[in-house]
């Protein structure tokens, strides 16, 4: 019989805040919320070049996204929570990334994936998008050309920091009409 | 055995005053000839037996402003592939009229090459079968590689040009 | 989004016997941007019309804009899965023009390189294929090994997907033993992870029968459409740059040029695989060959073209004025029309650069591979499925920032 050998060295993650009793447990409504959508959020790779490539590098084996609870990757808006724009948009493509943004289902974050995506790269020109924030608002923006798997990852992190600490009704107050109301969506 | 040599004497005994400027940079065989007998001698390179240019490698435009009467030239691009040997020719043309007829009836290779120079350009090929813009937004009103318009969306009003040196 | 809509249907589409299928830009992360419009009776495709151009960045002006050596990370997003071949086929060009000598030492390092590249670049299109007819276990397999090759990447020039590697007239830096280290660890463990994705797709009976006889091209046809690369030896032309027209001492290797038959995807998927093993060949054979060479040499002698070290510039004059002249553009260069090719991941990248002795280009354009081959594809789908559709397309390694530029 091999010999059980056990692993001493797991770390438990500690339970949340709230008020124990004799057989119940209480905690924010919000922080509950946040934390069960912000392990499983379900991204859309919108990948248009080369930190597409990158993406694909982060889903496989050596550092695996999945493992932060983005198993299922959705190609359909409708049934995602974080679109990641991956790659330059030109302005040819502009219309196309506002109609699936407008296609998401709130509560939605946008995550801008590279130098292109974040501002227009390298690329200062007639034809490129300088920076999607010009046509839907952006959450965390991740530098790099092509940024390392490593910092795709921690973007993602930062993002999960935003919706676990997100208020369950911050999508419905003025702040956030405003928001959209100066990209133009309603 | 084909060489530059032999290709030089067979374009000039078909077709004689209108091949000229024969050159070889870099070794590949270099000529111009008149817009209107593109056709023939990319038909003639393709057909005969001993030359047999049947692949289309490239074709661009190239936009020399200060050429007055022959602003916008086309290049053509030829290659033999069992014989390993390039050609090139290129033929100009002016940029208030800029016609010249398409090559999509002897290579499928030039619609979209074709499509991209009419994008980029403006030249505009005669008998093509669906020339419209094909890498910029359709509502674009000029060609954009032509030697006078910027790189840069003129549109733009956060970018400081005293800091960025342009 | 819940405002009523008045959709205003074209002429003549109610009494249409057939669909119209959008096969919209934003695809599945794979593939890349451009769009088929399907015309289909059913489940077969009658016609389809592409567009291109959703990711147009005018790599051709900015060219215009720009000094030879900052030309490199442009050529480098082209066909971003084997960027170090587009980085070392413009070193070349601008080697053309200015007539210059390498050492052979630095050819051999450039062609270690540009095959690490090209096995690259066929992982990711063969995995790609497998996960097209649903098998995702090759794209895990064999992507642990395109991080193999990112890091030796890595440790030539620092960057991992989009290089820059290089200079005009050799490296930056000499290879370090690491890196030695690493290519040989590479192909130490590289053929047994290769055969065990060969033996998960190539006798699979359900790849085989997804893809055998499905997006298929005849010999004739795919010359007059301009293909070139695996793409065109699938259909059985051998036409290989780097046999037809060797640069950088290809003319030193022994490898052969595999070929199919029918060109459908299964024929592809078998060139490319064999492609991955001669280029393990002549790397090995590579390897071989540098031993005996003086090993600290990694560059030409241009002093007009290459950047002198960084202690010689700031001891020596002579470095220090060649470093100003070569970064303020005041260096001579020859004026004329030079056409280079190499054998890129998708077959001949050309570039063809016209210069006027001045400090940019006055034109250079790209003659990119999946441009010229991508008008081909209503011509093959047509009368197929559209599962054969979405197979075919991922067959033919159509990068998105090539068909652009």
């Amino acid at each position: 019989m091999r010999p059980v050998t056990h692993n001493t060295k797991v770390k438990i993650v500690e339970a949340p805040q709230g008020y124990v009793g004799e057989g119940f447990f209480t905690m924010k409504m919000s922080e509950a919320i946040g934390l069960a959508r912000s392990n499983s959020i379900w991204p859309l790779p919108f990948a248009t070049s080369c930190c597409g490539i990158e993406f694909m590098a982060t889903m496989a084996a050596h550092y695996d996204l999945a493992r932060f609870g983005s198993e299922r990757l959705s190609f359909s808006p409708r049934q995602c929570d974080l679109i990641m724009v991956m790659g330059t948009i030109a302005k040819k493509m502009a219309p196309i990334l506002r109609q699936v943004y407008l296609q998401m289902a709130e509560p939605r974050w946008v995550m801008a994936v590279g130098a292109c995506a974040s501002s227009g790269g390298i690329f200062d020109t007639y034809s490129v998008l300088q920076g999607i924030d010009q046509v839907i608002p952006v959450d965390v923006y991740v530098p790099g050309c092509p940024p390392r798997p490593e910092a795709i990852i921690d973007g993602f992190m930062r993002i999960q920091d935003l919706v676990k600490s997100e208020d369950i009704r911050r999508r419905e107050d003025d702040q956030y009409k405003n928001l959209l109301n100066s990209y133009g969506i309603q | 055995m084909l060489t530059n040599e032999i290709i030089k004497q067979r374009l000039k005994d078909k077709f004689g005053e209108l091949v000229y400027n024969m050159e070889e940079p870099y070794g590949m065989l270099t000529f111009d000839t008149d817009r209107d007998n593109n056709l023939k001698v990319m038909n003639f390179l393709k057909e005969d037996e001993e030359l047999g240019f049947t692949y289309l490698n490239d074709l661009t435009a190239v936009h020399y402003p200060n050429n007055i009467g022959k602003e916008l030239a086309v290049v053509y691009m030829l290659q033999n592939i069992r014989a390993g040997i390039r050609i090139r020719f290129k033929v100009y043309t002016d940029i208030s009229k800029p016609d010249v007829f398409t090559a999509t009836g002897i290579f499928e290779t030039s619609n979209w090459l074709e499509r991209e120079a009419y994008d980029f350009f403006g030249v505009n090929f005669v008998g093509h079968p669906n020339l419209i813009r094909i890498m910029n937004v359709d509502e674009m009103d000029y060609h954009p590689l032509r030697k006078e318009y910027p790189l840069e969306d003129q549109t733009r009003i956060d970018k400081d040009d005293d800091m960025f040196g342009r | 989004m819940s405002q009523k809509q008045n959709i205003q249907l074209p002429e003549g589409s109610l009494g249409k016997q057939t669909t119209t299928l959008n096969l919209g830009p934003t695809h599945p992360a794979t593939h890349g941007v451009f769009q088929n419009i399907l015309e289909m009776d059913g489940e077969r495709i009658i016609d389809a019309v592409p567009t291109i151009g959703f990711i147009h960045r005018a790599f051709e002006k900015i060219a215009e804009h720009r000094p030879y050596y900052q030309i490199t990370p442009l050529t480098d997003r082209l066909n971003y899965c084997s960027s170090p071949i587009n980085n070392m086929g413009w070193h070349m060009t601008m080697e053309k023009l200015i007539k210059a000598e390498l050492p052979k030492r630095v050819e051999y390092l450039r062609v270690i390189i540009m095959e690490l590249a090209r096995i690259a670049d066929h992982l990711v299109c063969n995995s790609v294929i497998g996960v097209d007819t649903g098998a995702f276990t090759g794209f895990i397999y064999v992507f642990e090994f395109r991080e193999k090759i990112y890091e030796i990447f890595e440790e030539v020039c620092g960057s991992r997907l989009t290089t820059n590697i290089g200079r005009i007239g050799g490296f930056e830096r000499n290879f370090t033993d690491i890196a030695f280290q690493k290519i040989k660890h590479f192909l130490d463990t590289f053929p047994k992870a290769m055969k065990e994705f060969e033996t998960l797709f190539n006798r699979n009976r359900i790849f085989m029968e997804r893809t055998m006889g499905v997006g298929g091209i005849e010999a004739e046809r795919a010359l007059n459409y301009g293909f070139t690369g695996p793409n065109l030896r699938a259909t059985g032309i051998d036409y290989d740059i780097r046999t037809a027209h060797p640069y950088s001492g290809y003319q030193d290797f022994d490898f052969t040029v595999p070929v199919g038959t029918t060109g459908d995807v299964y024929d592809r998927f078998l060139v490319r695989n064999e492609e991955i093993w001669q280029s393990v060949r002549i790397i090995e054979q590579a390897l071989e060959k540098i031993k005996p060479l003086d090993p600290s040499i990694y560059h030409a002698d241009l002093p007009d073209f290459y950047l002198p070290e960084k202690e010689d510039v700031y001891t020596k004059m002579e470095a220090l004025i060649y470093h100003f002249k070569i970064v303020m553009g005041e260096t001579n260069v020859p004026a004329g029309e030079v056409y280079h090719s190499v054998e890129g991941g998708n077959g001949e990248l050309g570039f063809y650069l016209i210069s006027d002795g001045g400090r940019s280009p006055y034109r250079l354009h790209f003659r990119r591979p999946c441009f010229i081959y991508y008008q081909a594809y209503p011509e093959i789908i047509r009368g197929s499925m559209l599962s054969d559709a979405v197979v075919t397309m991922s067959s033919l390694n159509l990068i998105a920032g090539e068909i652009d530029a």
